[in-house]
């Protein structure tokens, strides 16, 4: 119980006095997955937009794989891609494993799905409701294109919200990928999983604040948004 | 004036879904000039002929054909839906989205706007959320937002449906003016009042068919079909 005590007060001075390895790590967790977002949402955005207007002959089944990879487990994700780097596998000449880029290509295979599944979902409400309209005013396809993206921004922005939440909380295949090397691939929840095992509180606490408050951050963000959502601001 | 537009000639025209016949045959040639007005009971057809004529309708058999290519005339003409449609952007924004879809000139874009907003009474709610006006005021937008490109064709499916008497009066204003620019208009309404006071040539849907048509004077003064007399009576067609 002390420990814990303890830990908490080493931890708030950790934060308030901006300790490097703190800082060093909480700025490699921010890189490596927003780098994933930006990754990620390019893909996904305009892939979720285009499955809820376009009717093409794999659609259905499109949506089924996209919405079957959203349950992958991370582990398994952070598998795949360490055998497809490692030396002996068909990408080891890149040499990527155990880097901060192997980390970013498994957290855009994990969050690819779920961005690009909510942008569906969404898209394809504002397009039932706009269909007629738009169709009447003899849009052209990019003109259809231009108008949901711009109308669904909010939804679009959520979407990603919560593709990078999953991102910056996830341990998993990050853990496998990037081998939680010190200076090199130690990110938030990795650095976490390991000083608890050593039984440094302080740090893991530190480390456990900032990752809540980034959490949060986005959880507020989301909620802020969808109420603009709801009611029609912005 | 460029070309014109009509006669709209529809020739054994049917609609069918899922097996349903919702619509047809229709034989129907639409004049140049004036109102058209459409009325019949609920899932009559009416709605369904209308965006047949507007294009928007898939036909099953038959064809709908303009004096102009299909393309140029898809352009000249504009439509208000049953329910309005309204853009998830500020009420001018919604009158501009058509005006910015062909390269208009800002300048000219801002005026139309200004103007329109002033005839509808929206000026002061200009840079609300569409979705957040009234019934009403979202029809008077929708119908502002059609006639802002100046359409040749102007197809209205219960443009005054919920309306109270002074909204009305406003639409019907907007309506005639319009006709005076020559304007063509089709339209249906459930309003028997505004049917007499608006229509050049009235049609009578019933059970997806054309069942009775003719010049105003004669349609609503001297109904030939029993049907039609029972509608205008007010009794319930089976
Ligand atoms: N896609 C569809 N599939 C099946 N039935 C349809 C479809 N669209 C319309 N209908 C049916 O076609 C019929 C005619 O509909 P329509 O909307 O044209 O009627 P309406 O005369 O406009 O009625 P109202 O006065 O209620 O607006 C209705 O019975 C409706 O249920
Ligand atoms: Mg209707």
């Amino acid at each position: 119980m002390n420990d814990i005590l303890e830990g908490l007060v080493a931890a708030f001075w950790l934060v308030v006095t901006f300790d490097p390895d703190l800082m060093q790590i909480s700025l490699r967790s921010l890189q490596v997955s927003l780098s994933a977002l930006v990754i990620a949402s390019a893909i996904a955005l305009p892939l979720g937009t285009f499955l809820a207007i376009r009717r093409f002959r794999y659609r259905r089944l499109t949506i089924s794989l996209l919405n079957a990879l959203m349950g992958l487990p991370p582990v398994v994700v952070g598998l795949i891609v360490y055998i497809l780097l490692s030396r002996s596998g068909p990408f080891g000449v890149l040499g990527l494993l155990f880097t901060p880029t192997a980390m970013i290509i498994a957290q855009v295979i994990i969050i690819t799905p779920l961005i690009a599944s909510i942008t569906h979902q969404a898209m394809r409400e504002l397009w039932a409701e706009y269909h007629d309209l738009l169709i009447s005013l003899n849009t052209s396809g990019w003109q259809r294109i231009k108008t949901l993206i711009w109308d669904g921004r909010r939804n679009l922005l959520t979407a990603s919200l919560a593709g990078f939440g999953r991102a910056i909380g996830e341990v998993g295949a990050i853990m496998i990928v990037g081998g939680n090397i010190d200076n090199a691939t130690r990110v938030l929840t990795t650095a976490i999983a390991l000083e608890t095992g050593k039984g440094d509180f302080a740090l893991a606490l530190a480390l456990g604040f900032v990752l809540i408050a980034l959490a949060i951050g986005i959880n507020i963000s989301i909620h802020w948004l969808s109420r603009t959502e709801r009611e029609g601001r912005w | 004036m460029v070309s014109v537009m009509l006669p709209l000639t529809l020739k054994d025209v049917s609609v069918r879904r899922r097996g349903k016949r919702l619509l047809g045959p229709v034989n129907l040639t639409l004049n140049p000039e004036g109102l058209t007005m459409i009325v019949g009971p609920n899932g009559s057809g009416k709605t369904t002929l209308l965006r047949v004529m507007h294009g928007v309708e898939r036909l099953s058999e038959g064809s709908a054909t303009w004096a102009v290519p299909e393309e140029e005339a898809r352009h000249r003409q504009s439509y208000v839906f049953q329910t309005p449609i309204m853009l998830r952007r500020t009420v001018a924004d919604n009158l501009r989205y058509p005006l910015q879809l062909t390269a208009k000139p800002r300048a000219e874009i801002e005026e139309l706007v200004h103007h329109w907003l002033k005839r509808i009474g929206l000026d002061a709610r200009m840079g609300l959320q569409a979705t957040r006006l009234s019934g009403g005021e979202k029809q008077k937008l929708a119908l502002a937002r059609a006639l802002i490109r100046k359409p040749d064709v102007l197809f209205l499916d219960e443009p005054c449906a919920n309306l109270d008497g002074a909204s009305t009066r406003d639409i019907e204003t907007i309506l005639r003016s319009a006709l005076l620019e020559k304007t063509r208009i089709i339209m249906t309404t459930h309003d028997l009042g505004q049917a007499r006071r608006l229509a050049g040539d009235a049609l009578f849907m019933l059970h997806g068919v054309v069942h009775e048509r003719g010049p105003a004077s004669d349609f609503f003064s001297a109904p030939q079909t029993a049907e039609l007399q029972a509608f205008f009576r007010g009794d319930i067609i089976a």
